[in-house]
């Protein structure tokens, strides 16, 4: 599962240019999966038929990115950020375009650190001139954080593991799954990270019976850090709350006996700030039962995203599970 | 000149009724059908038995104030209608209710300040409406809690291609959907006069959720910040390069297939285009895309300095250029062109 | 109502409470997906126009986070919570049962002049429950939620102060709707729906308005009371009757008959001009699914999202009479008019 999960991360599609991963993963799980589609935001909406309700399983494939709007007369990029970007994480790394072309991201000078805004930064992508950087990159482009995938053994880093590692699961329970309880909607979404949007529009065209989210979730297991009772290794998470969602009760007590009695283990999770695609499902028409699991994941949003191997390896048996578990709540 | 009839309209969000007037009576000839909502959104309705369902949108509502209090000395309280920077509001002429009674925003003469005082901000609970009232009972003859104001900005021209006059955003989005209005298409097409979307695109979306159009395009008069003191990558748009489109803002990814067949219409018959160049600030495209299963849509925008302020400024070869760009993508979905 | 627990996503114990009072005035009581309670009260007659009214049952209040090694447990919040309004408390925190906690903080004798000087963050609280933590792990986890422990405490003449008035009040106003209607004839059937999820973005009312798909919707809130340091004209006095809020989210014709109504009736009102969000209910039933004719009545109330709430009981009866009026005199020839501008 590794090499799937190296191939899924190291993908380019930042928001709103989901395209390429969106192939991949196509390709990935046309074997497994009755029917394929794409609507009009993007989303690749993948049915596999087991049963009378619907459950819609939603994993983001869209990663945070950078967006081109100036090209200055020395070929210096200026642009603006697609998704939550801090320009600490920024500074200094280096973004990639669809058609290969790397940049490194450079600061204007400062008078003190704190001064430090996205607007100070540029894009550096080696041009004299600007026709010679027009000729590689245009107004509008994107470019997506540029990191390799590294394996450390039992932990996995690199960048867009927020949300691939999900998408890398929901690949991986497709083809594990033995008899689906529900006609099962695997949705990989497009622009979560810039408000939830794709699963939006794809639990109305759907309206499942259930939703569950899947996504990563901060830790509290690094030094001095947030107060968070999650930690890389203590299982998959079953979500509470965050910004966007308040779990139903009952989604939450499903997930946890269908952990329970397959033997996964699992943390429970409360996300102070932060959302996912399970805030725009459970609020579709009428209201819609919604849960969340998690992976445990440091250093969010950042060039260098880890995660633990055992925890995606219990996560897709627990997936697999719900698949074929049926909610009666 | 409809453009001039629609900036001096009075319509602040939550009280669009005499943009509505002047849009059904410019229109009568051209619109056989018109359709309103709860919300009061206005929708030109020009129906076929062919083609795909292509909805068109521009917002009726401006900026404005609301009389929120009458104090004891005849002087009005307000509150802000949409997004205006309190820096803009003081020393400046309103007209106030249905009486469209005058008014000015006053403040402290110079003689009568701090020298530290030059320097600081004139906050919103500093500022009142003198309507020349000497008591509460006479202010209360003329005007009453809630009364929408606008800023009494008449319509010119500084040159004979550049115009000023209030609220280009978006009157200057109405003219121009006003105009591809005034023709026949062989598809059906909805021009959706939209309410209240300065204080949180809120027309647009039920409108989209009753129409069901396969795709939409947005009309906008959007941020032209091409001033001393900006860097040229902080313009967001300029003044004279022609209509401007948007890839991306804060509420919507634009459909890239869209954007292509403009930018092709725009190569082959010489129509000078930009592209918008910040991402702040959502628009009614976002509640369109994300109405039921989702429309592709895009944002074609005038070019406006000084918007949400008291007096704006577009160029009359940008809107006419704009007037053209739309009309020939919607032949283009005439001969063919689908998504 | 007020001293039941029902934070922001998980109402069930004071919508169970609601459930049984709204049955003994209503035709029949429903459920939703998201735990919304709604009430259903027939009208007369064909073609029977639907009138929605919301009053949210869920208030804000406290998550754990984590169980300290020594059993202290941390917290954040659900829905805005003035951390300042913690310190010293006693909470109830809501385990397998429910067990007594304080917020406390240091005592002044050891507090240094700048410390004493500045508001405690809601990150540096913790709440003590005077176990070890082996008893304290036994009936806590992370998720469970902490209220403050207070009772309804009836004030001097007809005010009362409790936590949670924002906004169980609103649906003692619903209630007391419903009752008055038994005396009065009416067209329209009600539907008298107690939200859940409001302080934290009005999710139940957006589900719920969705599948009731009223002709007409009018959200029931609190609004600020007068009080000294806060401008007039921001706040509304208490005791002279309900808020009826004006601008961008109000139907103007609902509001025109609402206060034509209360004229006729002499139900004394306060007026709102909102010129933006009104930050209810109101807010996203207005823009479901083709959109909905809107008002937002409020009730006045000084001290919001405290655990002293204080209002006057009389408005909440004169809101509740107004709303029976206002339901009364809907017929399919007014709903008809909301959409001729």
């Amino acid at each position: 599962m590794k090499e799937l999960i190296r191939k899924v991360v190291e993908c380019y599609g930042p928001s709103g240019n989901e395209h390429v991963v969106r192939e991949l993963i196509k390709a990935e799980i046309a074997p497994f999966v009755d029917e394929m589609h794409v609507d009009n935001l993007g989303n690749l909406i993948a049915l596999k038929r087991g049963g009378e309700k619907k459950i819609m399983f939603a994993a983001h494939m869209d990663e945070i990115g950078v967006m081109v709007t100036h090209v200055d007369k020395h070929g210096f990029l200026r642009f603006y950020p697609v998704g939550g970007l801090n320009p600490l994480t920024l500074l200094g790394n280096r973004v990639l375009f669809e058609n290969g072309t790397v940049g490194v991201i450079g600061s204007e000078k400062l008078e003190a650190q704190k001064d430090l805004t996205l607007n100070k930064l540029f894009v550096d992508i080696g041009a004299a001139t600007k026709e010679d950087a027009e000729a590689k990159v245009k107004i509008g482009d994107v470019g997506a954080m540029s990191r390799e995938f590294v394996d450390l053994g039992t932990r996995l880093v690199s960048k867009a593991m927020d949300a691939r590692i999900a998408c890398a699961i929901l690949i991986e329970a497709l083809k594990t799954v033995a008899k689906p309880a529900y006609d099962v909607y695997a949705v990989f979404t497009t622009q979560e990270e810039v408000g939830l949007r794709g699963a939006r529009v794809a639990a109305y065209g759907i309206t499942p019976d259930l939703g569950i989210a899947l996504d990563v979730t901060r830790t509290g297991d690094t030094p001095s850090s947030i107060t968070m009772d999650v930690s890389l290794g203590k299982g998959p998470a079953v979500k509470i709350r965050d910004s966007s969602v308040l779990c139903t009760p009952a989604v939450r007590r499903f997930m946890e006996q269908v952990a329970k009695d397959k033997g996964i283990p699992y943390q429970l999770e409360v996300l102070e700030a932060g959302g996912t695609d399970a805030g725009a499902i459970q609020l579709t028409k009428g209201g819609i039962p919604a849960g969340v699991m998690s992976i445990a994941c440091r250093y969010v949003h950042t060039a260098s995203e880890m995660v633990d191997f055992s925890d995606v390896e219990h996560g897709v048996k627990f997936v697999a599970a719900i698949m074929e578990t049926a909610y009666t709540g | 000149m409809l453009l001039k009839e629609l900036s001096q309209a009075f319509g602040p969000s939550g009280c669009e009724g005499e943009v509505r007037e002047v849009l059904t009576q410019a229109l009568g000839a051209a619109v056989g059908v018109w359709q309103k909502d709860a919300l009061g959104n206005l929708i030109a309705v020009k129906e076929s038995t062919r083609g795909p369902k292509v909805m068109l949108a521009a917002h009726m509502d401006e900026c404005g104030l609301m009389v929120s209090s009458i104090d004891k000395s005849g002087l009005l309280r307000f509150r802000k209608v949409g997004g205006l920077d309190d820096r803009v509001l003081v020393s400046k002429h309103v007209v106030i209710g249905s009486k469209r009674v005058a008014g000015v925003i006053g403040a402290k003469a110079i003689h009568l300040q701090k020298p530290e005082e030059r320097n600081q901000v004139i906050t919103l609970s500093n500022l009142y409406i003198d309507i020349g009232a000497k008591s509460k009972e006479e202010a209360e003859r003329l005007v009453k809690l809630g009364d929408y104001a606008v800023f009494a900005t008449e319509f010119g021209y500084l040159s004979e291609s550049v115009v000023k006059g209030k609220s280009f955003d978006d009157r200057a989005g109405c003219a121009v959907l006003a105009e591809v209005l005034r023709e026949e298409y062989a598809f059906t097409l909805y021009g959706a006069f939209t309410v209240q979307e300065e204080i949180g695109l809120r027309g647009a979306g039920v409108a989209a959720y009753a129409l069901e159009p396969d795709m939409a395009v947005v009309l906008e008069g959007t941020t032209c910040n091409d001033l001393p003191g900006s860097e040229e990558h902080g313009y967001c748009t300029s003044l004279g390069s022609g209509p401007a489109i948007t890839i991306m803002d804060a509420s919507v990814v634009c459909d890239k297939r869209m954007i292509g067949e403009l930018e092709r219409l725009a190569r082959e018959h010489n129509i000078p285009m930009q592209y918008k160049r910040s991402i702040t600030g959502g628009s009614d495209a976002g509640r369109i895309n994300q109405t039921k299963s989702g429309v592709p849509v895009v944002v074609i925008s005038v070019p406006c300095r000084y918007i949400h302020s008291p007096v704006s400024m577009l160029s009359l070869k940008d809107f006419e250029h704009t007037v053209k760009l739309v009309k020939l993508f919607l032949r283009s979905i005439e001969g063919g062109f689908v998504l | 109502m007020v001293e039941a627990t029902g934070v922001s996503g998980f109402e069930d114990s004071v919508g169970h409470i609601i459930h049984q009072v709204f049955s003994t005035v209503a035709d029949e009581v429903t459920r939703d997906t998201l735990g919304n309670v709604i009430a259903l009260k027939r009208g007369e007659g064909q073609g029977r126009p639907t009138i929605m009214l919301a009053g949210h049952m869920d208030e804000i209040g406290l998550m754990i986070t984590k169980i300290e090694e020594k059993g202290f447990l941390r917290f954040t919040s659900i829905g805005g919570v003035d951390q300042r309004t913690l310190v010293a408390q006693e909470v109830k925190v809501h385990g397998r049962r429910d067990l007594l906690g304080i917020i406390g903080m240091k005592p002044p004798h050891l507090l240094t002049p700048e410390e004493a000087n500045v508001a405690i963050k809601m990150q540096d609280m913790v709440i003590d429950v005077g176990l070890t933590p082996e008893e304290v792990k036994a009936v806590v986890s992370v998720g469970d939620l902490a209220t403050i422990n207070r009772k309804f405490i009836p004030l001097a003449g007809d005010f009362a102060a409790a936590k949670a008035m924002d906004d169980r009040a609103a649906v003692a106003a619903m209630h007391q709707c419903l009752l008055e209607l038994k005396g009065l004839r009416h067209t329209a059937d009600l539907f008298a729906v107690a939200t859940v999820q409001e302080e934290v973005g009005a999710r139940g009312a957006l589900v719920s308005s969705y599948h009731l798909k009223p002709d007409i919707g009018i959200a029931i809130d609190v609004c600020h009371g007068d009080m000294p340091g806060v401008p007039d004209q921001d706040t509304a006095p208490l005791g002279k009757g309900p808020n009826l809020a004006l601008g961008g989210n109000i139907h103007p014709k609902v509001f025109e008959k609402l206060s034509e109504l209360a004229k006729e009736h002499n139900i004394p009102f306060t007026i709102d001009p909102v010129p933006g969000p009104t930050g209810t209910d109101a807010w996203v039933m207005q823009i479901t699914r083709a959109g909905i004719p809107t008002a937002l009545i409020s009730l006045p109330l000084r001290y919001m999202h405290t655990s002293v709430e204080t209002l006057s009981l009389s408005d909440i009866k004169l809101a509740g009479r107004l709303l029976a009026y206002f339901v009364a005199s809907v017929d399919r020839e007014f709903v008809e008019a909301l959409l001729c501008y």
